[in-house]
């Protein structure tokens, strides 16, 4: 059986503390956004791009709060310039990275952003834990929420296209 | 009579208090700094764009203190869309105050897009902030809404387009980071945080 991974990443979150997530949607992660925004324990703060999230990030930790980020694989793209202040300032952060522009991808302009996104990170020093099948899933969130927190380093987590098993428009809208 | 930013930030952070600051990059970084540096203040020296949103972080974080957002008119308008994530928030203890001279004052003075009439405090408004002003005078209705008024709130603050004297604050992010937190969070900034 498949296990639940969006509700173990969920667990995993509760369990770390964490109280903040900014989010930019995608059919990824649909339910994660869901368990978050039903969860009393935690804000869910929708953002209109995924910068936004690195600023949301930096000042709730100023705060002395723990949150996390979760975006699609071309929201990584309009990071680049504002991971800096996360790499000079040592903020802790932790992304939750849904991939596009992998195998069953349908849209070539997916594919420029999904095939670059660990060099993207890993140019600008965040750490990159590709999770490729749903038993792995809960296990590389839970070692980038300790590694962020522990350690002030920036951390991502992409899950595998083949994990989320969207491979057409249609399957997309029916999520 | 035109309003001078050095003078206006000072008026703003004249016995602060308890009043956590954030400064956008450039000339509001320097202003704050001139105004008196304090552990309590994080000047930015980068990630254009991403003043607003650490306020709401912060805001967020710490929801019985103020916060306070003093940021450039060029560097909101590159994140302007923080302003509609703000007002869907709605953080009652939280004020962005735009110091707003029509030109990007780092890179030789070019003019912004409020020097072509675009309106920030209606763009705040319309995003849902509960007070938004622009201001041209004096600054007393604005340290209102920093102080004292429940927010969201907003305030253009316009100047005169001047070359000033740097006046840096410390430019290690780690060290920024270190003494904000510690000033805020007592010995609990400096070990392993806890679990929920």
């Amino acid at each position: 059986m498949q296990p639940d991974w969006p509700a173990e990443i969920h667990r995993e979150l509760t369990s770390a503390g964490v109280t903040i997530v900014g989010y930019v949607p995608d059919a990824g992660h649909k339910r994660l956004i869901e368990l978050c925004q039903a969860d009393k324990r935690m804000r869910a703060v929708p953002l209109t791009t995924e910068e936004e999230g690195i600023g949301l990030v930096s000042g709730a930790w100023l705060g002395g709060r723990k949150s996390v980020l979760l975006m699609q694989s071309s929201g990584v793209g309009n990071l680049v310039n504002v991971l800096g202040m996360v790499k000079v300032c040592r903020f802790p952060l932790v992304m939750i990275v849904t991939m596009r522009g992998e195998q069953g991808e349908f849209n070539p302009w997916q594919v420029p952003m999904g095939e670059n996104t660990a060099r993207v990170l890993e140019t600008m020093s965040v750490a990159v834990r590709q999770a490729g099948d749903p038993q792995t899933v809960a296990g590389h969130v839970h070692a980038a929420l300790g590694l962020a927190y522990e350690t002030q380093g920036a951390q991502a987590v992409l899950i595998a296209q083949r994990v989320i098993g969207i491979k057409s428009f249609q399957e997309q809208r029916n999520q | 009579m035109t309003l001078h930013r050095r003078d206006v930030v000072s008026q703003l952070l004249k016995n602060r208090g308890e009043l956590l600051v954030i400064a956008g990059l450039g000339s509001t970084a320097w202003d704050i700094t001139a105004a008196g540096d304090a552990d309590l203040s994080f000047p930015m020296w980068g990630a254009m764009g991403q003043a607003a949103m650490m306020g709401l972080g912060l805001a967020l974080a710490q929801p019985k203190r103020r916060v306070v957002v003093i940021t450039g008119d060029g560097e909101m308008l590159m994140g302007i869309g923080s302003l509609a994530t703000i007002g869907v928030q709605q953080p009652a203890n939280l004020t962005l105050v735009v110091i707003d001279n029509e030109r990007y004052g780092e890179t030789g003075m070019q003019r912004t897009h409020t020097a072509d009439g675009v309106d920030l405090s209606a763009v705040a408004l319309a995003c849902k902030f509960k007070h938004a002003i622009t201001a041209t005078r004096d600054v007393a209705a604005v340290r209102e809404l920093v102080y004292k008024t429940p927010g969201p709130n907003f305030a253009a603050v316009k100047v005169a387009d001047e070359k000033l004297p740097l006046v840096l604050p410390p430019h290690d992010g780690v060290r920024l980071k270190a003494r904000f937190r510690r000033a805020l969070l007592g010995k609990s900034a400096d070990v392993l945080p806890e679990k929920s």
